[in-house]
């Protein structure tokens, strides 16, 4: 390609600055050196104001997420895998496959460029290992102070499985619920580096793309209603919405959801409950009870999926409260999160 | 994280809800008090009303730091921060108590008033120090497990001559609200009391002495950990079994006699009892809070801002006087869980978590539904 930039980008060395959002000569460097360059694929280079997409199928998906976290890198991931991650799981709870996303970077001026770099090459590592191509993007800049570094905002664009519908009214009295793992662990990776608070062993963030878990769930053949990942406000505020939106009750077992031991040790030394704490690599499915024991099956066969649970049972109830019979034996409320017990994670 | 498994298994748990069944007697009510928002958070957060034989009635106490501040107290936090123009800094709970015209700390803040959250004293004195031309006024509240940090940032402000800082002391003692329940007359019939936790690890066992002596009541203090309340609730049924009225520790794990010297004799050098303090739901208490002693009058924001308290009287709805004396339930008010909920609490008891409403609200509520 022609350089009309005179020297290359100084990514060791160099920083943000406010040209590099002016749609001058440094913008078009930065993106064909670094963005174009790391997240290189035939539709991104097609190289107009849009992408054009040969989509196949009748029915297509489309979600987008904006992602803002600090710190920008943390155990398990970063923003980069964090926001096509997330956008793929996104695409992946309606039950689509997903093949294309956008990228739209909101930089802060004085932002180290290799620190850029690194998030866009985890980025593409991310995509790739998750089969999806970043497709278009955007990048613009703003003056320092009024950004937090990096925002990432994705958009993703999935082929939806023929026949199927999920959706989180479909949930009905009976149906089993499960989860795929254990919960916490972003939410408390990130909380952890926050405070400074130090383990034996990190909390690492369960940052993962979930549609390779969802096929083999949706293969087995079990009739699911209802996916959604437990991400912001944890699995209990997922729970609740899906509760409110099927108009019904759940009663959740408590000895029956997976916590890991430090998530457990750090949500307790901040005063925290691990049902609210955000999770980034997990899913929660809704199905009928007589197919429970064939999606666990399907799910723990996955690597993502193996201390998937079956932790409660959806119930018909008039005030939709979603309960759980306490380890003590005793039974409470799991509700939605009240005004701000929780810092935003992510 | 054995350590905290040890102390929430469901085996061990029901083993104790058995004995505890056993041996209640027939016929018998045992109506204990859990003083301490911390208790009445465990009890819910884990449904252990469900684990109890219905001769076991637990009884929220008034041990929560924000839903005991009255009105007035908050009204003086906010005319500080807005008429004179302070930076006013106090932990997260607080700002969400309910003033007098449906204001709150909160609120004045969206108004434009400095107010500023603190996770501790130490972020206080950061404040004082990132802005000596202003004035610095912490709202302190809490039981004697946040008094000693403020006796810390006092003497620490008085070290540094961070002569723009002051304190509105709004500390308050667990013994003397004890006292004021039992002395209420006609007030709840108590068998016994669930004694406070942290507040004992500072104190220790030896202020509850007088309930068990003159009041006859008996007192196990216990950890917050579901297992240590179960555990103080069988040691109250055995003791009011036998008649005994003592101070027993369940939780000896981190509470003495003595308790914490250090930490006593720090808030001594710094603070001396108000004459009297009124609480929310217990009204004037003698002796029952404490104010900054003369020689660190500089520092108290009362006498240098001159800001007299004033009595406001509370939302004529709202029952919270009444629960915090044990006397009424949070479903027992009318506007529970309609008007007022945790997202726009009317009353201080819905705010915090430790409070008996919000307890009861975020945990408990399905149960009002079942029983109706
Ligand atoms: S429900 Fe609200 S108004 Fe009623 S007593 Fe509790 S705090 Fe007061």
């Amino acid at each position: 390609m022609s350089r009309p930039h005179g020297r290359p980008l100084d990514i060791r060395h160099g920083r943000v600055d406010m040209s590099h959002g002016a749609g001058g000569r440094a913008m078009a460097q930065l993106i064909e050196e670094l963005f174009a360059a790391t997240l290189d694929n035939p539709l991104l280079r097609q190289g107009n104001d849009g992408a054009l997409l040969p989509a196949p199928g009748e029915r297509l998906v489309m979600a987008t997420d904006s992602h803002v976290v600090s710190p920008l890198f943390f155990a398990g991931g970063d923003i980069g895998s964090l926001a096509v991650h997330g956008t793929v799981n996104d695409v992946a709870m309606m039950g689509a496959h997903p093949r294309w996303l956008s990228a739209a970077f909101v930089l802060e001026e004085g932002f180290a460029l290799a620190d850029l770099q690194r998030i866009v090459v985890s980025m593409a590592g991310a995509a790739r290992e998750a089969g999806v191509a970043v497709v278009t993007g955007d990048t613009k800049v703003v003056e320092r102070g009024k950004g937090d570094g990096v925002f990432i905002t994705t958009t993703g664009v999935g082929v939806m499985r023929a026949g199927l519908t999920l959706s989180g009214d479909a949930a009905r009295p009976g149906d089993a619920i499960l989860l795929s793992g254990a919960i916490g662990n972003h939410g408390m990776a990130i909380m952890s580096q926050r405070q400074g608070l130090e383990f034996d062993a990190p909390i690492v963030s369960d940052t993962a793309a979930l549609h390779g878990l969802v096929a083999a769930l949706l293969d087995s053949g079990a009739a699911v209603r209802v996916l959604r990942d437990p991400t912001r406000g944890g699995v209990a505020t997922t729970l609740n919405e899906i509760a409110s939106q099927s108009q019904v009750g759940m009663l959740l077992e408590e000895g029956a959801i997976p916590v890991d031991a430090a998530v457990e040790a750090a949500c307790e030394l901040l005063g925290l409950d691990p049902l609210y704490v955000a999770n980034e690599g997990k899913l929660l499915a809704v199905c009928a009870a007589e197919d429970a024991a064939r999606a666990l099956a399907a799910l723990r066969a996955h690597p993502l999926g193996l201390r998937a649970a079956r932790i409660g049972t959806v119930r018909a109830d008039a005030h939709g409260f979603v309960q759980m019979t306490t380890r003590m034996g005793g039974r409470r409320v799991v509700d939605w999160l009240s005004g701000e017990q929780l810092p935003r994670i992510c | 994280m054995k350590y905290v498994d040890e102390f929430r298994s469901g085996a061990l748990a029901a083993g104790l809800a058995a004995r505890i069944a056993a041996e209640c007697r027939p016929g018998r009510e045992y109506r204990l008090m859990e003083f301490c928002g911390g208790h009445t958070h465990a009890i819910s957060r884990y449904g252990l009303a469900d684990l109890l034989p219905p001769a076991v009635r637990l009884i929220h106490g008034p041990g929560c730091p924000v839903c005991v501040l009255p009105i007035g107290r908050v009204d003086q936090a906010i005319a500080l921060a807005r008429d004179h123009g302070v930076i006013l800094c106090t932990y997260a709970d607080t700002l969400r108590v309910p003033a007098s015209r449906g204001s709150s700390l909160l609120r004045a803040k969206a108004d434009g008033a400095d107010v500023r959250m603190v996770y501790s004293t130490q972020d206080v004195l950061k404040i004082a120090r990132a802005n000596p031309h202003r004035e610095v006024v912490f709202l302190a509240i809490g039981f004697e497990t946040t008094t000693p940090p403020t006796a810390v940032a006092v003497l620490q402000a008085a070290h540094e001559d961070l002569h723009k800082l002051s304190v509105l002391c709004d500390h308050v003692l667990t013994p003397a609200a004890m006292h004021a329940i039992l002395a209420v007359t006609g007030g709840v019939p108590l068998d016994g009391f669930i004694g406070p936790a942290h507040v004992s690890t500072v104190i220790g066992s030896r202020p509850y002495e007088p309930f068990a002596r003159d009041y006859a009541k008996p007192v196990v203090i216990a950890g917050f950990e579901p297992l240590d309340v179960m555990q103080a609730i069988l040691m109250l049924v055995r003791q009011i079994n036998d008649g005994r009225a003592e101070v027993e520790n369940e939780f000896t794990r981190a509470v003495t006699p003595e308790g914490n010297r250090t930490a006593q004799a720090l808030v001594e050098r710094v603070f001396g009892v108000r004459d009297s303090f009124e609480w929310r739901g217990l009204g004037s208490v003698p002796h029952s809070a404490l104010q900054l002693r003369p020689e660190f009058a500089r520092f108290d924001a009362e006498q240098r801002f001159g800001q007299a308290y004033r009595a406001v009287a509370d939302n004529k709805a709202c029952e919270c006087a009444a629960i915090l004396r044990g006397e009424k339930r949070p479903q027992d008010c009318r506007i529970f869980g309609t008007a007022c909920t945790p997202d726009n609490p009317i009353g201080s008891c819905m705010v915090s978590s430790e409070g008996a409403c919000a307890a009861h609200f975020t945990y408990g509520r399905f149960r009002d539904v079942a029983a109706a």
